[in-house]
């Protein structure tokens, strides 16, 4: 068990290192991000009982998009110096190679979450980060679409149109977790009672389970040629 | 009692939809020997490399690697594996001395600084180990390249034609790193394409031609300088047998 936390947190150790020096997948998830949310800005004219309702929408377009962009990138690095068989490679578990990666993935999507909250806030004259249950789910769809985005990335990586191929398999299988996290989001921002929101929050973390179970089952027989 | 081969693989085939690249392929290596494959372009040899280190499984046949039959379980195989393939499995945005760091975390090493320090020293580069790859030329990046794939003191290193793309004093340092690791005692299979080269490194040489080994000799069974001529002729056999070379 301490080789699978020893691998697994190599490779953390790794992405986090060379995203330090290189900033070239958080610096296009950002500016994407930030593009978004600025047009969205320009787009709509909003006052503030409709801004609270299409907050959520506009916020988890932009996690979404921006995610994709950083999940391509994630393992267009691996695949394109071969790197991806140096970590197959490895006497290592290939699900601990998985979880690192994907933990990797879920600090960039926060990264991006943590610096267009404040910037939506200003733009939209609101405070998103006095919202400890937005936070929360945030936390939550994040890290099921980083599960499920990491494991179709992997297998997307290894075509030749990987960068179209992503969000072809990824859009369709994240739908319930998007609805989820857009409905659960709205529910804290509008104050909607507990009982129109948990259900919701239940759903994300039913998600996150079942689809990291899954990935972690099936991600051995994905990799091999 | 002679040692049980350190590679037993028979009747080894390995197709890719239609295509048969392998065909019933036999072959055993002894531990401590230095096995020089050759062959055309389009032979296999690649994908045998790739098979034996456990990256593409087998379609039918035997395939055992350091006591272990493959594909499963693979994990133990590897660990008494290095492999330098044509790319050289590095980060560019991370030091040559974090790239080790990072391979021998994956491998468990154990005095990891003592060890990156020592393999530094071996292929050359204890003075740019604080440098990012991605400043590194091919030559440097291949002497790194072999530097991670011994990282952690493997029982077999598999290479994929090594020599390519490097000046004449990176291949002469490869050389002398391939020579210090074989005189451990350590078993070495390279593919190359460069006869001169390997005629004074291996102490075997194997011709793979049409998904199969086509002929085989030791080093000490061949006259000097004597390996362009055998490689010729199994190439001309090769073409009289049913269906033609490659």
């Amino acid at each position: 068990m301490s080789a699978f936390f020893r691998a697994m947190g190599a490779v953390v150790w790794k992405d986090l290192a060379a995203e330090l020096r290189s900033r070239e997948l958080l610096s296009a998830m950002l500016v994407f991000a930030l593009l978004v949310i600025l047009i969205f800005n320009f787009a709509l004219e909003l006052d503030a009982s409709t801004r609270a309702t299409v907050t959520s929408g506009v916020l988890w377009t932009t996690f979404v998009f921006a995610g994709t962009l950083g999940l391509n990138r994630s393992l267009a690095i691996e695949k394109d110096r071969g790197c991806l068989d140096g970590l197959l490679l490895a006497p290592v578990d290939r699900t601990a190679i998985y979880f690192g990666k994907a933990a990797a993935n879920l600090v960039f999507m926060l990264v991006v979450a943590a610096i267009v909250l404040p910037v939506y806030s200003v733009l939209y004259n609101t405070n998103l980060l006095a919202q400890p249950g937005l936070l929360l789910v945030i936390l939550l769809g994040a890290e099921g679409y980083t599960a499920v985005g990491t494991l179709l990335a992997t297998m997307a990586v290894q075509t030749r149109t990987r960068d179209m191929l992503l969000p072809i398999l990824l859009f369709p299988v994240v739908i319930p977790i998007l609805v989820a996290a857009v409905k659960a989001s709205s529910g804290f921002l509008q104050a909607l009672p507990a009982e129109e929101v948990v259900p919701w929050i239940n759903l994300l973390l039913v998600y996150d389970v079942v689809f990291t179970a899954a990935a972690f089952m099936v991600f051995e027989f994905i990799v091999e040629e | 009692m002679p040692d049980a081969p350190l590679i037993d693989v028979s009747k080894l085939i390995k197709r890719f939809g239609p295509k048969v690249v392998l065909r019933n392929l036999e072959f055993q290596a002894m531990p401590g020997e230095f096995v020089a494959l050759l062959g055309p372009n389009g032979a296999g040899k690649t994908t045998f490399l790739r098979i034996l280190s456990s990256l593409s499984s087998p379609t039918l046949g035997k395939v055992r690697v350091a006591g272990h039959d493959l594909p499963r379980p693979s994990s133990a195989v590897r660990r008494k594996l290095g492999v330098v393939s044509h790319l050289p499995l590095l980060y560019g945005d991370l030091t040559a001395e974090e790239n080790l760091r990072f391979y021998a975390r994956m491998y468990g090493v154990e005095r990891m600084g003592d060890r990156i320090t020592e393999v530094l020293g071996l292929v050359g580069l204890e003075a740019r180990r604080r440098d990012l790859v991605r400043t590194f030329s091919r030559g440097m990046q291949q002497r790194l390249a072999i530097g991670r794939a011994i990282i952690h003191d493997p029982e077999l290193l598999l290479l994929d034609e090594p020599h390519t793309g490097l000046d004449q004093d990176a291949c002469e340092m490869l050389d002398d790193v391939l020579r210090n690791v074989a005189a451990r005692g350590r078993t070495v299979v390279m593919t190359s394409h460069d006869l001169s080269r390997v005629e004074d490194l291996a102490s075997r040489f194997d011709v793979l031609t049409r998904g199969n080994i086509t002929a085989s000799s030791a080093r000490s069974a061949l006259a000097r300088d004597g390996l362009l001529a055998f490689y010729r002729q199994s190439l001309e056999a090769a073409k009289a047998l049913p269906g033609g070379a490659p």
